[in-house]
């Protein structure tokens, strides 16, 4: 009925008229991801089954709301991988039916991913993978990044610190691969912010389970003995991705020291305690849909999906070049309640986007942090910039 | 647009009788969950008044008798006794009312609702919620045309002005506009629609006849990064020369001359200027100023600020009208 109304009444206007009177723009995304969910030290962590795609389920519908005045339809096409299936040939079969994906997928699989279909010209979204190389060395021309980088979180964070006056960090780093990635970012936010780490230890994972029940005793026990006889410092910075004992330190230490990086104060692109800049609004909508609170994850596939329904709006075209293209140039911008603009870093694809430090409770503080400039954008602060970049985009 | 609308009429009367000053300004506290009274001739706070909470719009009904604020997190609207300045009653607003505005007659109420879609259609007399129209993602920015016979809803996620025949109660027309539209305004004489969208930074104008965009304000402020530009709350004077736009974190107000639609100045004042309002003889414009919780005076004529006004904490809308 509306729809009706729209199409007699609105002839007058080229922006929106064009394809009232056809069916429906059909624009198709698919999301790829891996199946299972890995434990984490706390219990309220412990990711929903439906991580991440619930973000773009949402995402869809936000898109749909305003296609409806437009006449273009969204929908999502989901695919699991479980442990063996191959990346590259479901993102095959999932560019035969959309022409946008979205992936959380570990950094090697993503790019059997984007390679497999690069020929086909399908974008994909990159919601869920954190690693540098994936903007650098390793960046492709068809992979937006909507995740942050490691370095971009870690610089997030060390501007705080550095802000708080916090510059002495000790620092304890796990024993996996990831871990070593990001104690390497961390080092780097030192060194560019004024930092100094006092010193470095590693804490290396031994196995076990992630629950008993007598856990606490022995954790209380573990903690103060390993972080004593350290130099004096400002804060414990925690490099543990793997989830093997960040979460422990915090009232744990042997010194009297707030704790940060991968438990404390945590840096992230989202929070489920995210309440400015309408941000209410966004937690709403998200609860209401899916009976739970909305993580990072969620937020960045939310965000990689709205970015494909943002372009499609402004182009009027779901043709995956056009959309490309738009999302490429110096038009396209995208808001996702973080207090301004998000836009693409051209050499990378990668979204710049503000930071969060959060508690688990509050959002402490937002980065980019008062007084670190920037001569294009001080989200440019967080992160590797053009002139560091090692990127090279044909 | 409301504003103007009832102040107009004023300011014909107003016009020689009376000492300039001689109004009131109703300001709501988003955090303080209270609405502030400014005198206008001593330029002080003479009452603070507590209402709902997370109080955001605020307008004077028609006839002056109440102030109508929307208080968000309680889900209705406070309607303030103007003789007595207490919360007398409510209106059955719809869930989260952010800003609403009324009919010419003063009869109804339209209000956006951020949380479902919606804009509900209020009977103010009756007290009585009369229908909705299902709009875009987060609905947000609310006017109404000189002629009364469209409504425009500006949804925040979906970055639309959406036109609504108020007498059908249908929306008859969508205009996409820059991210995050936060904000519309009418020309007095019904030619453009302005609307600023915060996240986009700009103003877009729009021809309400043709539903197209016809220019694009942008901002630039030397020294200072574009991100920071958050267009939000629009004022244009009655003859349609001026307009004033609030720049958010840029903490700045652009004066526009409205035939050229060229920024010819910015006025600093405080942090996260937000939402504006004349005085009924357009002498002075009133800003609210989030982050440092006052109001600037902004002599019209010098193009001046005059006058910081403490409040409370983070003043969000502002209305005024004759004392």
């Amino acid at each position: 009925m509306i729809r009706l109304i729209v199409g007699v009444v609105v002839g007058l206007s080229v922006l929106v008229t064009t394809a009232l009177a056809a069916d429906p723009l059909e624009i198709g995304i698919g999301y790829i991801s891996r199946a299972g969910v890995k434990p984490t030290l706390s219990l309220v962590e412990q990711p929903a089954e439906n991580d991440g795609v619930a973000g773009a389920r949402l995402a869809i519908e936000d898109n749909n709301t305003t296609g409806k005045f437009l006449n273009q339809h969204f929908t999502l096409d989901e695919v699991r991988l479980r442990q063996g299936d191959d990346a590259a040939k479901a993102a095959v079969a999932l560019a035969d039916r959309n022409g946008f994906i979205i992936a959380d997928l570990p950094a090697d699989a993503l790019l059997k991913a984007a390679d497999a279909v690069r020929d086909r010209g399908t974008v994909l979204l990159n919601a869920g993978a954190i690693d540098d190389r994936l903007r650098e060395e390793d960046c492709r021309a068809n992979v937006i990044h909507v995740a942050p980088t490691r370095s971009m979180l870690a610089d997030g964070l060390a501007q705080y610190l550095v802000w708080k006056q916090w510059k002495r960090w000790m620092m304890v780093v796990g024993s996996h691969e990831q871990d070593k990635l990001y104690a390497g970012a961390l080092r780097r936010a030192a060194t560019r912010f004024g930092a100094k780490i006092v010193q470095e230890r590693i804490f290396e994972d031994t196995g076990g389970a992630r629950r008993t029940d007598s856990g606490v005793t022995l954790i209380q026990r573990q903690m103060p003995v390993f972080t004593q006889q350290a130099p004096a410092y400002d804060v414990l910075v925690a490099a543990d991705e793997n989830e093997v004992f960040a979460s422990y330190l915090p009232y744990r230490t042997w010194d009297p020291r707030p704790v940060a990086g991968s438990a404390g104060l945590v840096p992230k692109s989202w929070d489920a305690a995210q309440d400015q800049w309408g941000a209410v609004q966004m937690q709403n909508r998200f609860r209401k849909l899916n009976s739970r609170r909305m993580t990072a994850l969620d937020m960045q596939a939310w965000t990689a999906a709205r970015m494909i329904g943002e372009a499609v709006s402004r182009v009027n075209s779901g043709d995956h070049k056009t959309v490309l293209y738009f999302l490429k140039g110096p038009d396209f911008s995208i808001a996702a309640f973080k207090g301004q603009r998000l836009t693409l870093r051209a050499w990378n694809l990668q979204l710049r986007q503000p930071i969060l430090l959060v508690d688990g409770r509050m959002v402490v503080s937002v980065s980019p942090q008062e007084g670190f400039l920037h001569q294009v954008s001080e989200l440019d602060t967080l992160g590797v910039d053009r002139p560091e970049t090692r990127c090279k985009l044909p | 647009m409301r504003r103007h609308c009832l102040v107009s009429g004023m300011a014909v009367w107003l016009a020689g009788t009376l000492p300039a000053g001689a109004f009131i300004a109703y300001v709501s506290n988003e955090k303080s969950n209270t609405v502030s009274v400014i005198d206008t001739d001593k330029w002080a706070v003479i009452k603070t008044i507590k209402v709902g909470q997370r109080p955001r719009g605020i307008e004077f009904t028609r006839d002056g008798k109440f102030v109508l604020v929307a208080v968000g997190d309680d889900d209705t609207i406070q309607m303030i006794d103007t003789a007595t300045q207490e919360v007398a009653d409510t209106l059955p607003s719809g869930p989260d009312p952010e800003l609403f505005v009324q009919d010419k007659a003063g009869k109804i109420l339209y209000v956006a609702n951020e949380n479902d879609n919606t804009v509900t259609i209020v009977d103010i007399e009756k007290r009585a919620r009369v229908g909705d129209v299902q709009v875009g993602v987060e609905p947000e920015g609310m006017a109404i045309s000189p002629d009364g016979r469209f409504l425009i809803n500006t949804s925040e996620t979906t970055n639309m002005a959406h036109f609504i025949d108020t007498a059908a109660r249908q929306i008859v027309a969508n205009v996409l506009v820059d991210a995050r539209p936060r904000f519309a305004e009418f020309k007095r004489d019904g030619s453009e629609l302005w609307v600023s969208s915060e996240i986009g930074g700009t103003v877009a104008i729009i021809d309400p006849a043709k539903h197209t965009v016809t220019t694009k304000i942008t901002f630039d402020i030397p020294g200072l990064r574009k991100e920071a530009i958050q267009p939000v709350g629009i004022n244009i004077t009655a003859d349609g020369k001026t307009a004033f736009v609030a720049l958010g974190p840029a903490n700045r107000v652009a004066v526009v001359d409205a035939s050229s639609n060229k920024v010819t100045k910015y006025l600093l004042v405080g942090q996260r200027v937000w939402h504006m309002a004349f005085t009924p003889d357009e002498k002075f414009l009133l800003v609210t100023n989030g982050i440092s919780n006052d109001v600037s005076v902004i002599d019209v004529a010098a193009l001046k600020v005059i006058k910081t006004i403490q409040v409370g904490e983070l003043p969000w809308g502002i209305t005024i009208a004759k004392q």
